[in-house]
């Protein structure tokens, strides 16, 4: 048992500080900071720069851009970024159908699209879920029809997060209505200028347009965009959300934004000892966390994922939450204000959508029941 | 940053697990074991010895073994596991870990060579009637002479052990150590009794009690007690995550085993998905168990007291939850004594006002609050 990082891990660690507060533009990061929206275009040019230096898609295989290097060091690499407030590399590419298309897809489709992936010339979006088909995604519906070479998709998919910007939708459709509905489940990816497609945007309770209902109408898709072999989209799948939870717990965000809460607040905090003791109580929570996260990363060597990184998902949003909570209430009569003139009461007029915002954590990447199910079906055998 | 044990300390822990694992694979020879004076089993108190464990902390030149904070912990998760109730914490981390800090080459010989070999029990008699968790001695009071007056609670074995360490605030302010033979017949009246998991504890009453200063006449020794208390409250941690390992194990066991309405416990997801949190506030507390062990491990006094807290805020809350859900979700066999899940839930009680509850924790945590922007694990220590 020991402490400290080994020297090499140490200089990697500072290496990627240096890096992430001095190339990555500090207008993004600063908006990352102050919890504003970023536009598409900083979140385009913060992942190409990332890219140029090979810190965008370093879990990928090598051949495509990854780096090999240890999950310890991804970690690192993972919580760094974060606290510098720099964007996570846009997650429908980095995560998860640059991966799938790494482990599943043809040689044509890698070389096709994998650079652009990578670079975010080309924006995905995920079309996985439907109005009838969330936690229980195998129950989808949107119908892929061979026709010729080509497949045509009708149906409609939704809580399609960001994609106004989204060039290419990578979706589950169903091939075989016939058989078990999770064996008639195919990978497609389809370009959404393509006639058939609209997007049509969802207003959340935070007042914004973050996700959307995206309709297919007779969308005729070339067969050479089926990703891997008909009626094999369910392990695919399963691969991307397997992938989805590992780094979904966002403990360096989380950490950044209690220490400016505890920065910006420190006034009200200095008066009133029941807030300070949510924010040290929170702080070691998140201590637990982080360093489960470590114990996970240190000891997952050979793919098998640690049994706590099943934890990670469900702790990390909670937390995420509880941090977001504590922000508003330590504005108190602040988040009904106008924000005026001034970055701390600005911030907490921000600070109710972002808290009502953050509500989805504990229901995407597989809701938080679907984790506790996992963990007492997987892990505890019941 | 590395949380695996190496060879020599998985051998310890199968050693350990192998004894004491073995002496207590029936919860009712525990139950028989605290039915009877002094609380625990003597024979295998002189087998500890035997295999080492009970010098293990100490320097080899005082009989010890010199061995560090990770393996003492590995022995308190074993001993953890099954409930043993014999006086680990309190005689050979605490008072033992006393001696070690502060006695003379002398003391530490005549004291822990004993203590060592099983020959003698050691006490910490400290805390006070009417007071909070200190670092300090308030009304047990030396007088220049060195003798003792005034009363000492809860003392853990204090009235088996053989040998009293006892704090006492010095004439000239601070707080000082002494020793007092047990058997002191005049000036000492112990009284034991039971506590709620089945230990033993004494009211200790001092009047003009003969003592011997431990270490330097007069020398205020309140840091070193501060230290002695932060490192068992790491220990009392790993002793708390072995027994809160072995509750959500029987917990899990119970939900597939036991049926109602014609099918197993298992079938309900309301009882299965706070097993699921029950596992998720074990893992995060493993990690900073294991954590808070190495900063022991580490040697530095501050961030040792940090981790203290930190670690004992974690297992309060998660000692609580298990402990009050594995009953829960047992039923009313949980509630038997004759069943064991229950009396873990009694001694994490009792171990969590031992040195410290969640909010006394907390109030060290805010005292703190100001020096650090966030907290960072990976920061290395200035000098490494």
């Amino acid at each position: 048992m020991r402490l400290a990082l080994s020297d090499e891990d140490q200089a990697f660690r500072e290496e990627m500080r240096t890096f992430f507060t001095t190339e990555v533009d500090e207008d993004t990061r600063r908006a990352v900071i102050e919890g504003r929206e970023l536009t598409k275009e900083q979140i385009v040019e913060s992942m190409r720069t990332l890219n140029r230096a090979g810190l965008a898609v370093p879990h990928w295989p090598e051949e495509w851009g990854g780096r090999g290097w240890s999950e310890l060091k991804r970690h690192i690499w993972h919580e760094e970024m974060q606290a510098a407030g720099v964007p996570i590399p846009l997650a429908f590419n980095a995560s998860m159908i640059g991966p799938v298309i790494a482990q599943f897809g043809s040689q044509e489709q890698k070389e096709r699209f994998l650079p652009k992936t990578a670079n975010l010339d080309i924006w995905w979006s995920q079309g996985f879920s439907e109005p009838d088909a969330g936690s229980d995604l195998a129950g989808l519906r949107t119908s892929a029809v061979r026709d010729g070479d080509d497949w045509v998709v009708n149906g409609q998919k939704t809580w399609t997060t960001l994609g106004q910007y989204g060039d290419w939708i990578f979706t589950l459709v169903r091939t075989d209505p016939e058989v078990k509905k999770q064996a008639g489940i195919s990978m497609l990816l389809i370009d959404m200028t393509t006639p058939g497609v609209e997007v049509r945007p969802i207003e959340l309770i935070d007042g914004g347009h973050e996700v959307n209902e995206v309709w297919f109408t007779d969308v005729r898709v070339p067969g050479e965009n089926l990703v891997g072999e008909v009626n094999s989209g369910w392990t695919q799948a399963k691969f991307l959300l397997g992938n989805e939870r590992v780094g979904v717990a966002p403990v360096g965000a989380t950490k950044r934004i209690l220490a400016r809460a505890k920065k910006l607040g420190a006034e009200t905090l200095a008066e009133d000892p029941l807030l300070r003791a949510r924010v040290a109580e929170l702080e070691n929570e998140l201590l637990a966390l982080e360093l489960t996260a470590l114990r996970v990363a240190a000891h997952s060597a050979g793919g098998e994922p640690h049994p706590a990184s099943s934890v990670l998902k469900l702790k990390g949003t909670e937390l995420q939450q509880a941090v977001s909570e504590l922000v508003v209430d330590l504005g108190g009569p602040a988040t009904l204000a106008s924000g005026e003139g001034d970055d701390t009461l600005d911030w907490y007029r921000r600070s109710t959508p972002i808290y009502l915002n953050l509500r989805k954590a504990s229901i995407y990447g597989g809701s938080n029941e679907v984790q506790r199910q996992i963990i007492s079906r997987n892990i505890l055998g019941l | 940053m590395d949380f695996t044990y190496d060879d020599e300390q998985i051998a310890l822990r199968e050693a350990a697990r192998g004894l004491v694992g073995k002496a207590y694979s029936d919860y009712e020879q525990r139950r028989r074991t605290v039915g009877d004076d002094p609380g625990f089993d003597e024979a295998l108190w002189g087998q500890l010895a035997e295999m080492g464990l009970l010098g293990l902390p100490f320097p080899e030149d005082d009989g010890g073994a010199g061995a560090g904070p990770i393996e003492t912990a590995i022995v308190c998760q074993e001993l953890g596991r099954v409930l043993a109730p014999e006086p680990y914490l309190s005689a050979v981390v605490l008072a033992g870990g006393l001696v070690a800090a502060v006695g003379t080459a002398e003391q530490r010989k005549a004291l822990l060579e004993p203590l060592a070999a099983g020959e003698s029990l050691l006490a910490f008699a400290h805390d006070e009637p009417g007071r909070r968790w200190s670092a300090s001695a308030h009304d047990v009071t030396a007088d220049a002479e060195g003798r003792l007056t005034g009363v000492k609670d809860g003392v853990l074995h204090g009235a088996r052990a053989d040998v009293l360490i006892v704090s006492a605030a010095l004439p000239d302010g601070g707080t000082g150590l002494f020793v007092v033979d047990g058997d002191a017949l005049a000036g000492l009246e112990r009284t034991g009794y039971r506590l709620p998991d089945g230990g033993r504890a004494a009211r200790v009453v001092f009047d003009a009690t003969a003592a011997t200063p431990l270490g330097e006449a007069g020398a205020d020794v309140t840091e070193a007690i501060c230290e002695a208390l932060d490192l068992t409250q790491v220990m009392a941690a790993n002793e708390a995550l072995g027994m809160m390992q072995t509750q959500l194990r029987a917990t899990t066991e119970y939900l597939k085993s036991r049926k109602q309405f014609g099918v197993t416990l298992n079938t309900f997801q309301a009882l299965t998905f706070r097993a699921a949190d029950m596992y998720t506030s074990l893992e995060l507390t493993q990690s900073l168990v294991d954590w808070a062990t190495m900063v022991a491990a580490e040697g530095d006094a501050a961030a040792l007291h940090e981790a203290a807290a930190r670690v004992g805020l974690q297992v309060s809350r998660a000692g609580r939850h298990i402990g009050q859900e594995a009953i829960q979700l047992h039923g009313g066999i949980g509630m038997t004594a004759e069943y064991s899940v229950g009396m873990y839930t009694a001694h994490l009680t009792v171990l969590d006002h031992l040195l410290g509850d969640a909010g006394h924790h907390l109030r060290t945590l805010d005292a703190t609050l100001d020096e650090h922007d966030l907290l960072d694990p990976l920061a290395r220590a200035a000098g490494d």
